[in-house]
């Protein structure tokens, strides 16, 4: 199929353009999303297309719009709502979480939330505490969500397509930092299967389990690590729910060694989870225990070099790898 | 207490409403009547032990489901509460698989997985009742949204408490429903207490003043007269339903038990002659009683004949829940995704 370079927002913007055309029932709903295309610019055009009955304009009630969004979707719309800083989904989560989540178990299967929650995450860009933290791991957590997180506009444009599709709530994390990242992306309508891990790189000595902006972190150092002659295998799962467990493990049992990185705070959180997952399924065939990476735990803070401090580097990975292979 | 209610008069006829007068509030008659049984029985069942769980009861209250539920068309939407037995009656659900869903039964209208407190029926556009407190203020305005944006002629009605006033969401998507003119009404059903506090205590201002910050059309009604509540909301609900934007009732009532059935010493928190006065002097059902044999329109033996019917029917389906069957272990992880 025809391919041309586009960035992760430009992505982004395509799968929704193209499910909107092909789908009236979805609608865009959040704080800025028509003219201003929010504040990262992913939404801008939409509008001028679809008019404002579909790409609609909210106050500043993350709450509202979200439960608005959850009966929506129980009723026959397929509401996209965004969430413009992942931090903003705590105002969020009884909507999420106790209804969004529940409503088809509660009543017997007799209802069902199709909707999307696009929400950002990722540190670095210097907005402090409030603007920077990845709580995907919350959503994780709960039985009756599906949580997506792209690492590449290929993935992100074919992810949300069939998030958009799915018949349940499925909350899309996107990078905020990986938004100019451009890469490969084909003009046809294609979708990507919720819970099939892809391995970004084929390797032999260590296997680097990443999810979203992380995976561009881990493909870097795989890359320092090469240089070194060790061979790394780079394994994104896309969504950590649902989880695709036999690609993790069997990578884990290929390369008998493996670090688990996501940018979510570590305790309790997906490396936790992940790790215990390969844990279980690969414990015979490893030779170290499983690392985790994440960030740190602390409030992510605003002065650049403590908050560059706080999360995993191409660095500090290819470090940690380097010394699982070739113990000094 | 505000009381803003203009006596019922005639008036155009209500959507659900079919037939003459009398055939209409003897229906409402037979709909109260079946919700005070339908408690009755889950308080005989309930402390028999032969229901898990908790029950919240809607006894005192019927006035407010039923006059509100018989302005509705059958696809209208309701969103409901943890003491939403009379909502899901009222709407039109049927007393067997309400309580095989009581009792946690595969017949139950949620295969047993809702209990009391989560009774939701597509088929009579409830969209579920909510543990919550105000819990499903946010899907009430959204199917009202869809409706909109669908232009299906629906009204969507969210039945809460007044202990959901406390709750900021509340006023998020009241906020959004008159920006947006949505087809939505908010029925507060004000039986007086917060759980074990009464509302007094936790309200500031007036209930009707936070609608009116919103400039929603808002009303308040006796919700002890059903045919108060119907006239009024009959008004507000086909102004919703033709564009006129959303509504806010305040329906004032008493809640006859406890918060829930294991709430028997309420003496701290109000007076037996408190609840004696509501009782005997503001009972819904005597209220629609005295009407109704005033106008000619029954007599004691004609009203006593549909309470035991209705009663039977009650009995019967406690009967069948109590009989059906649990679902099977591996319904359990049936259902979590569509």
């Amino acid at each position: 199929m025809p391919e041309r370079e586009l960035t992760f927002a430009q992505a982004v913007r395509e799968a929704l353009a193209e499910e909107m055309r092909r789908d009236s029932r979805v609608c865009i709903i959040g704080e800025d999303v028509a003219e201003a295309g929010t504040p990262f610019k992913v939404l801008s055009g939409l509008v001028e297309e679809f008019g404002a009955k579909r790409v609609v304009d909210t106050p500043i009630s993350e709450a509202g719009f979200t439960g608005v969004a959850v009966g929506a979707a129980m009723t026959g719309l397929r509401p996209v709502v965004d969430i413009m800083f992942g931090d903003f989904i705590t105002l969020t989560m009884d909507q999420m979480v106790n209804q969004a989540a529940k409503a088809h178990y509660m009543s017997g299967g007799h209802w069902k939330v199709p909707m999307v929650m696009r929400t950002t995450l990722g540190a670095t860009r210097r907005s402090a505490a409030q603007h920077s933290q990845s709580l995907h791991a919350w959503f994780s957590h709960v039985p009756g969500l599906k949580v997506v997180l792209p690492s590449t506009p290929f993935d992100a444009k074919g992810l949300l397509k069939t998030a958009i599709r799915d018949e349940n709530p499925v909350i899309f994390f996107e990078d905020k930092m990986m938004y100019k990242l451009k890469g490969p992306v084909p003009e046809d309508d294609y979708t990507i299967p919720l819970g099939v891990a892809d391995v970004k790189r084929s390797g032999d000595d260590i296997t680097l389990v990443a999810t979203s902006s992380m995976v561009q972190v881990a493909l870097g150092a795989a890359i320092l690590l090469e240089r070194e002659g060790i061979s790394a295998e780079v394994v994104d799962p896309r969504t950590t729910w649902p989880l695709d467990e036999k690609t993790l493990i069997d990578s884990a049992k290929k390369t008998s060694r493996v670090i688990v990185l996501d940018e979510g705070y570590g305790r309790y959180g997906v490396t936790a989870e992940l790790a215990a997952v390969i844990a279980e399924g690969a414990f015979y065939d490893l030779d170290a225990p499983v690392k985790r990476m994440g960030a740190m735990h602390v409030p992510i803070p605003f002065s650049p070099p403590l908050e560059d401090a706080t999360v995993p580097t191409e660095q500090t990975v290819f470090e940690a790898a380097r010394a699982m292979c070739k113990p000094s | 207490m505000t009381t803003a209610t203009s006596k019922p008069q005639a008036g155009p006829k209500p959507a659900g409403a079919a037939g003459t007068e009398k055939e209409k509030w003897l229906h409402a008659y037979r709909q109260m009547v079946s919700i005070r049984l339908f408690e009755e029985q889950v308080n005989e069942v309930y402390t028999r032990a032969l229901m898990p769980g908790l029950a919240h009861l809607y006894s005192g209250e019927e006035a407010i489901a039923v006059g509100i539920c018989q302005a509705l068309r059958v696809d209208d939407y309701i969103t409901s509460t943890h003491r939403g037995h009379g909502h899901c009656l009222a709407k039109g659900a049927s007393p067997d698989r309400m309580f095989a869903e009581l009792l946690g039964k595969e017949a139950g209208y949620c295969r047993g997985k809702g209990g009391s407190m989560h009774i939701a029926d597509p088929a009579t556009g409830n969209l579920g009742a909510n543990a919550i407190v105000g819990g499903s203020v946010g899907i009430a305005t959204g199917a009202a949204f869809t409706a909109k944006t669908l232009g299906t002629g629906r009204v969507a009605v969210c039945f809460f408490g007044e202990g959901a006033l406390g709750q900021g969401s509340l006023y998020e998507v009241m906020n959004l429903a008159q920006l947006w003119q949505l087809p939505v009404m908010y029925v507060c059903e004000n039986n007086q207490y917060n759980e074990y506090t009464h509302y007094q205590e936790t309200t500031a201002g007036t209930i009707l003043g936070r609608a009116a910050a919103f400039g929603i059309e808002a009303a308040s009604v006796d919700g002890q007269d059903v045919r108060a509540v119907n006239e009024v909301a009959t008004r507000l609900i086909e102004r919703a339903r033709s564009g006129g934007g959303p509504a806010f009732l305040q329906c004032d009532t008493y809640r006859y038990s406890g918060h829930h059935v294991g709430d028997i010493n309420r003496e701290y928190y109000r007076s037996k002659q408190e609840e004696h006065l509501w009782k005997t002097d503001r009972d819904p059902i005597l209220v629609l009683t005295k009407w109704l044999t005033e106008r000619g329109y029954a007599d004691a033996a004609s009203l006593d004949q549909i309470a035991s019917e209705v009663r039977a029917i009650m009995e019967s389906a406690v009967k069948f829940a109590i009989a059906a069957p649990y679902p099977n272990v591996d319904e359990v992880e049936k259902h979590v995704y569509a």
